[in-house]
């Protein structure tokens, strides 16, 4: 038995490896999970991309569930993530709102005008003040919040047709489900 | 006489390029050096999420910069540095402090080693009671052949 011993500690630390390499590439490390999933969204006042004097708040989406999906003209990932949205946002059954993230707006313009326009609704947070609270640190984020203001969903990173079938679909489900 | 002024000036110098290099990454209108002091500190425990092997204060991703301009807003508002890192832990999870908090989700990053010290110290412990014992007993018993690894 004693003799085994070496070789038991041998696989125990082997099946350690293997579930660090496992959990690392099951999962994105870097990957913060948002501390806000069901909590209530934060109180924001945007302007609209295309008529800024427009200001769409949190208090004027209420009632409905809706996506919002950060993207820039300057993200890369965005760029990736483009062509599923246009396939799919209107198929999801939620409005989608696009957060134009830290953005200057002609370059917002000018990018959805040349690859297509997906979303509902497009604010602008050229600061970034507001995503500080909605807790974004790069785009694309994508928040699914519902007709009480909640946030129920976050996806970092481009959501991709996988994603979108496997967890934003059911999420919304979920909502449309439990709605009056 | 040419000396004393000669060191004065290089003493002026010396200390421009340190607040130069202080202030390189991001001139903020601090009222005073401990504020600065202060403001250093702080964002030098919290991680830039977007490069997550920096902190604030070293980070020049335009991110960093909104976060510390944020950090900076809190402390003009008087509030303290729980009060702040606890606003940005509100936003970014736990994530954010280099230096994690003990709860339910960290106490094994905390007592993991400590648990692996204390295992390891039993086996150790136990291995050599039974080989002493074994060693005492091959005395009398020679036809053990002392088969060790």
């Amino acid at each position: 038995m004693s003799r085994l011993l070496p070789f038991f500690a041998f696989v125990l630390l082997a099946a350690l490896l293997g579930f660090g390499i496992w959990w690392n590439s099951a999962h994105d490390p870097t990957a913060v999970p948002s501390p806000l999933i069901n909590k209530p969204a934060p109180a924001f006042a945007l302007p609209m991309l295309d008529q800024p004097t427009k200001t769409v708040s949190k208090e004027s989406l209420l009632g409905k569930p809706y996506l919002v999906n950060v993207f820039a003209s300057w993200c890369f990932a965005c760029g990736e993530e483009h062509p599923v949205l246009m396939e799919e946002s209107k198929g999801l059954g939620v409005p989608v709102i696009g957060y134009d993230y830290k953005d200057d707006p002609n370059d917002a313009k000018s990018w959805l005008a040349q690859h297509g326009n997906p979303y509902d609704m497009v604010i602008a947070d050229t600061s970034g003040h507001t995503a500080i609270d909605f807790g974004v640190y790069g785009a694309p984020e994508t928040f699914l919040i519902d007709a009480k203001g909640v946030i129920r969903y976050k996806r970092i990173g481009p959501l991709t047709s996988d994603v979108i079938a496997q967890q934003l679909k059911p999420a919304i489900e979920a909502l449309q489900k439990e709605a009056p | 006489m040419a000396k004393l002024l000669r060191t004065i000036v290089l003493l002026m110098l010396i200390a421009i390029t340190g607040i130069a290099a202080a202030q390189a990454i991001d001139p903020l209108p601090f009222r005073d050096h401990a504020e600065e002091l202060r403001f250093q500190h702080l964002t030098s425990e919290l991680r830039c999420l977007v490069c997550q092997d920096e902190n604030l204060a070293d980070s020049n991703a335009d991110f960093a910069r909104d976060l510390r301009h944020k950090v900076f807003e809190l402390m003009q508002q008087g509030k303290s540095d729980a009060q702040i890192k606890q606003y940005l832990v509100d936003r970014y999870s736990d994530f954010v402090l280099y230096d994690p908090p003990v709860n339910g989700r960290t106490w094994l990053l905390w007592f993991g080693p400590l648990l692996i010290l204390i295992t390891g110290g039993v086996v150790v412990a136990s291995t050599i009671r039974k080989r002493s014992r074994s060693g005492a007993s091959a005395a009398s018993a020679p036809t053990e052949n002392g088969d060790d690894w």
